[in-house]
């Protein structure tokens, strides 16, 4: 971490460490503030909180969301729960695959990481996914392909 | 210059569905002809195949115009801007006359579409805060003891009468106590809480207010997922407003109730109460061991009182109309409404808030209008990932507790996710264990190592590998996840696995005697 970085770690401990069960909270105040969880934060983490490194690594890797890497530039969360799954996710999730060139998970060349996830709450208007955060409903392989290329013209 | 009133939902999945374009563009083309447009931006009704549905009032009542674009933005402002109940082939007429939403029977969400979720304005108008109002002339006992009355039962799966509870952590012995809200709706083919939290989170505040008074807590937790970002920010918002008004924070009767949202971090596991416990507590969302109960000793070891949102959200209502109204809908000892959510391949996906005790045929097939695909229905899997696949031989069973917990099924949360004939069952289940693997704490072995197994000998049936030896380790290791897990995730996951087994033998290549245990 930089200067800056550490600055901006040392004010979110100041907001939150005397918070009954902070650490939650606090990783996800630094991932939203840095874009990811640096490994350089446990130590820091540990020490304010009073918890061994081993229990604030425990935490970071017991969660799905907290990252460990910077982010990809672009995300997409493909819904695979049985909702979704019985309106057509598989092939949606397959196409992007084919599409980006990429496994479930992977980050090639820092452009795209694809996610399986497991209910987004949309399921009356399934399938659905998140592309960059954002919600997408009733989602025909068409639509995404329309989705990937805009999303790649972005970049 | 003329004024026009208009209402749209800015639920997420509305929004998904182009509502703020829509929004945008008739901001637009007012502006464009020196309209003062009011477009009020409220909760969703749930009827998500009219979505986005823009509504109008003429004359006291709210007329319709159903799946509107942002191309639509013109033509529909000239229809309006004429006298009378809109000319505009999107228009529906009336919605409160809509045939799905007339045969429902809302309570919790007879807001839905009607007010802006954060308005304590609205939220009044419409009959809110009647249920803590008439909480705060009773004594905390005689509030338990209308929940107790009402018949309420825990609307987030498990079914445990509401009282009861309640009545345990009220007298429970201790300096602080906790209201904690389970807000982890992780389970496929659920959205209700999702709806409440971003549409009607005053509601969510009343019902908890209620039950801090009740039972004595001074603190209260709302955990919800972060795969809902939108219910974060407007209960943020509701609380501030709260605060604003006096609902929260130290009122004038020198009570104090703080309330606080936590985010969690995509751990399906965290739905579980004990494991959310751990979560609020910033651990590693594990399962405790039961006893002690949360209502004992629950969040940082104090006693707790932990519900779902739809139950809390049930309080309310409770309270202002008296249990007697409450306990009076409903069959068996499955009393008043749930919202049942109707999800996967299903024409009209939505929300249908119901008295127990319709069946799954007048849900699926009357309101639901059967598949969107327009191939036969062949299963619905009820109460989410760890519930059963009901076949169309039970779709005559009585949406009641009771009643599918004799046929090895459960009512959950009511979620019903529609499946049609193309569906594999076998591959269903390989899923549901799949599911589990993934998602298991690793607290205990039969869930951490049964599950993995579980998709191992699923995969030789279906490949036909030693399939009566397989068929024979496959029943054996449901019944060991049934009765050696420690929580819900590996004691459920048996539902679906042997439910499909049960009642789609075929799926898994196998004759109805090769699949019997």
């Amino acid at each position: 971490m930089n200067e800056q970085q550490q600055q901006v770690v040392a004010a979110l401990l100041a907001t939150w460490q005397h918070q009954p069960g902070a650490l939650l909270p606090l990783l996800h105040a630094i991932q939203d503030a840095l874009g990811w969880v640096p490994e350089d934060v446990v130590p820091q983490l540990s020490q304010a909180l009073n918890l061994s490194r081993a229990e604030v690594v425990g935490v970071i890797s017991f969660y799905h969301d907290f990252r460990t890497q910077p982010p990809a530039a672009h995300s997409l969360r493909v819904c695979m729960a049985e909702s979704c799954q019985v309106a057509g996710a598989e092939a949606l999730s397959a196409l992007a695959g084919q599409q980006l060139g990429i496994r479930e998970g992977e980050t090639a060349d820092g452009q795209w990481q694809v996610r399986l996830v497991y209910c987004l709450g949309a399921c009356a208007c399934s399938p659905a996914l998140q592309l960059d955060g954002q919600l997408h409903v009733q989602v025909t392989p068409e639509r995404l392909t329309q989705l990937l290329a805009s999303s790649r013209e972005g970049v | 210059m003329s004024a026009l009133t208009l209402y749209l939902p800015q639920d997420s999945v509305v929004v998904a569905m182009g509502a703020d374009a829509v929004a945008d563009a008739l901001q637009v083309a007012a502006a464009t002809r020196g309209v003062a447009l009011e477009l009020r931006r409220t909760s969703s009704r749930g009827l998500f195949w009219l979505e986005p549905l823009l509504e109008v009032e003429v004359a006291g009542v709210r007329h319709g115009l159903a799946a509107v674009q942002a191309a639509d933005a013109d033509s529909v402002l000239t229809a309006l801007l004429a006298a009378g109940a809109p000319m505009h082939p999107k228009a529906i007429g009336p919605v409160a006359e809509i045939p799905q939403l007339k045969r429902q029977q809302r309570q919790i969400f007879s807001r839905a579409g009607l007010t802006r979720p954060v308005s304590l304005d609205d939220y009044q108008a419409h009959g809110g805060g009647r249920g803590l109002q008439r909480a705060r002339t009773l004594s905390a006992a005689a509030v338990v003891e209308e929940v107790l009355q009402s018949g309420l039962r825990g609307r987030g799966g498990a079914a445990f009468p509401a009282g009861i509870k309640w009545r345990t952590v009220q007298q429970a012995q201790s300096a602080s106590k906790y209201v904690v809200c389970n807000a982890d709706e992780g389970d496929s083919g659920t959205f209700a809480d999702r709806m409440v939290m971003e549409g009607d989170p005053l509601l969510l505040i009343e019902g908890m207010k209620i039950a801090a008074l009740a039972v004595g807590a001074t603190q209260g937790y709302i955990y919800v997922r972060s795969e809902y970002p939108q219910a974060v920010a407007t209960l943020r918002a509701a609380i501030a407003a709260a605060e604003a008004a006096g609902w929260l924070g130290e009122d004038a009767s020198g009570q104090t109730f703080h309330l606080e949202v936590r985010v969690g971090a995509g751990a399906y596991i965290c739905g579980e109460e004990t494991a959310m416990l751990e979560s609020i507590e910033g651990k590693r969302g594990t399962v405790r061991a039961k006893p002690p109960i949360p209502a004992l000793a629950g969040l940082f070891g104090q006693p707790t009182l932990v519900h779902n949102v739809l139950s809390f959200a049930a309080v309310p209502g409770i309270l202002a109309d008296g249990a007697a109204t409450y306990q009076a809908m409903g069959m068996g000892r499955s009393r008043g409404t749930l919202p049942f959510q109707l999800a996967g391949n299903v024409r009209f996906g939505g929300l249908y808030e119901l008295a127990f005790g319709p069946t799954l045929h007048e849900l699926v097939n009357e309101l639901g209008g059967g598949t969107r695909s327009g191939r036969p229905v062949k299963a619905a899997q009820v109460g989410g990932p760890l519930g059963a696949w009901v076949p169309l031989s039970d779709f005559d069973l009585p949406l009641d507790y009771e009643a599918f917990a004799a046929r090895q099924a459960m009512l959950g949360h009511g979620g019903v996710v529609v499946a049609d004939d193309s569906v594999n069952l076998g591959q269903m289940a390989r899923f549901a264990m799949a599911f589990c693997a993934e998602e298991s704490c690793g607290k205990c072995t039969p869930c951490r190592i049964g599950s993995t197994r579980g998709v191992e000998v699923i995969d030789r049936i279906l490949h036909k590998q030693d399939t009566h030896a397989n068929v024979a380790l496959l029943h054996d290791l449901c019944d060991t996840l049934l009765h050696g897990s420690l929580c819900a995730l590996g004691g459920m996951t048996p539902y679906p696995v042997q439910s499909a087994l049960r009642h789609f033998p075929q799926d898994f290549g196998l004759t109805p005697e090769e699949a019997q245990p």
